[in-house]
């Protein structure tokens, strides 16, 4: 070869770029919507009355489950898609922890916080803390639909209701798995912010530099 | 499992990013386009088209695993609170004569016009259950009267001239300001009472003395207080809630 050529590596596939921009669209959707419901019954966290008002969310319950019952599926579908396409292609390997997986993603931390000066190596296309947060956040995403579903048909799907601890409880579940990946979305935004460009290129285009 | 690596001349990597900027674009577009669509489309029952058809799609998905034998979890015994949630004033308001009171029931074929007492004459059944709003809260609630089911056998109602039961029922309140309408299927339920007493005591004025609905399949804005008039027809009849944007099934 003549002229000057770049290494890339292909880090995510179409297929799966495709379906994580869905999700930032139908996972918004759905706490968007669910935070429209949740105010008509303020059960655990008062949502004070100057930001319900700003950002329109008072009075809007009916609104808000059509979002919420018509987007559900699209987000389930995808979801589903997404888990199959991580079985059949074998990239699930990439996402779950490794032996020692905790202990390295302390590690990880710990080097982000520039508490420790090297992080433990990256096997695969993600470290030890993104693939426990990515884990979790397809675990809290399934508990989402189930206690979803517990709380949306209690009694033609009272199994359901019965298996999260009845009503309340799946209520209360809905509620904390929303708190959780609302948290695991800030500190991934926060991550993919600090990563930079080459990265998050990477979930656009597909592909990441190594080498010019 | 690793991932590939090539080596890949600049200018093809350049084409590959602006591709798929300008298909991210495009795709941020749509969906943005979409949403405020869906959003300012003209309201059916003030619901937005796409939200009144999701509704009767989940309804459609949802009602397949309704059944006389899924019923609503019956607790042992009757909660300690004696006054149940009053949580909705509305039909409630205008003035009430107890001792004049008539309920009716108006069937194409069939008019009548019942005293309460003939409601007491029908077997008593009683449940105590979840009763669940449709704005999150529930609380365990004891009714009892009699069944609906055993209603329509009693007073020969509900059917039409070939055998068929009527899709729907319509109930309101004697002053026809609250409404609902509830698909036959749920009103036979076994659950589903014409209930005269609540936390076994007799139903107060504001939870809809002398007669109610109860039926704990539904959400609670479907569970009538003080009913006036029951009708019995082949379409949907107007529904209080569903008119102002909720789903009409609403069904647990």
């Amino acid at each position: 070869m003549t002229e000057k050529t770049i290494i890339v590596t292909e880090k995510h596939s179409f297929i799966l770029r495709f379906l994580h921009w869905n999700n930032v669209i139908f996972l918004g959707l759905m706490i968007w919507s669910g935070v429209l419901i949740y105010w008509a019954h303020q059960a655990y966290i008062k949502i004070p009355k100057e930001i319900a008002h700003d950002f329109k969310i008072e009075y809007s319950l009916a609104r808000g489950m059509g979002w919420h019952f018509f987007i559900m599926w699209p987000f389930a579908l995808n979801g589903l898609a997404y888990v199959l396409y991580l079985g059949f292609s074998g990239q699930w390997r990439m996402l779950i922890p490794l032996k020692n997986g905790f202990k390295d993603a302390f590690l990880v931390a710990m080097h982000d916080f520039r508490l420790v000066k090297t992080p433990p190596p990256i096997i695969g296309k993600y470290n030890a803390a993104q693939r426990i947060a990515y884990c979790g956040a397809i675990l809290m995403s399934i508990g989402m639909l189930i206690t979803g579903l517990a709380i949306y048909k209690p009694v033609q799907l009272g199994w359901l209701t019965y298996l999260c601890g009845g009503y309340e409880a799946a209520r209360f579940e809905h509620f904390i798995l929303t708190v959780g990946l609302v948290v695991f979305i800030f500190i991934h935004v926060l991550h993919v912010m600090k990563a930079g460009w080459n990265n998050f290129r990477g979930m656009i285009a597909g592909y990441e530099i190594e080498k010019e | 499992m690793k991932l590939k690596k090539n080596n890949v001349d600049p200018k093809i990597l350049r084409r590959r990013l602006i591709i798929s900027l300008i298909l991210a674009l495009i795709a941020i577009a749509l969906t943005s386009i979409g949403i405020v669509m869906i959003s300012k489309a003209k309201p059916i029952d003030r619901a937005a088209p796409l939200h009144r058809y999701g509704f009767l799609w989940n309804e459609k998905v949802f009602s397949i695993l309704q059944s006389n034998k899924r019923l609503s979890v019956e607790k042992p015994n009757p909660p300690k609170s004696k006054e149940p949630r009053v949580n909705g004033m509305v039909g409630l308001n205008s003035p009430l004569d107890l001792k004049s009171y008539r309920v009716l029931v108006d069937q194409p074929d069939k008019k009548l016009s019942l005293l309460v007492s003939e409601f007491y004459a029908i077997p008593k059944v009683g449940y105590t259950t979840d009763f669940r709003c449709i704005e999150g809260w529930s609380e365990e609630t004891q009714f009892a009267g009699a069944r609906f089911s055993d209603f329509l056998e009693v007073y020969k109602l509900g059917k039409k001239a070939d055998g068929n039961y009527y899709e729907y029922v319509g109930l309101e309140t004697p002053d026809g300001k609250y409404f609902v309408s509830i698909d036959m299927e749920s009103m036979l339920h076994p659950q589903t009472v014409l209930a005269y007493e609540m936390n076994e005591h007799p139903i107060s004025l504001k939870n809809g003395a002398p007669l109610r609905l109860l039926i704990p399949i539904k959400y609670g804005i479907k569970s009538l207080k003080r009913i006036g008039k029951i009708t019995f027809s082949d379409t949907r009849l107007p529904d209080y809630w569903a008119n102002k944007g909720y789903d009409w099934y609403s069904g647990l």
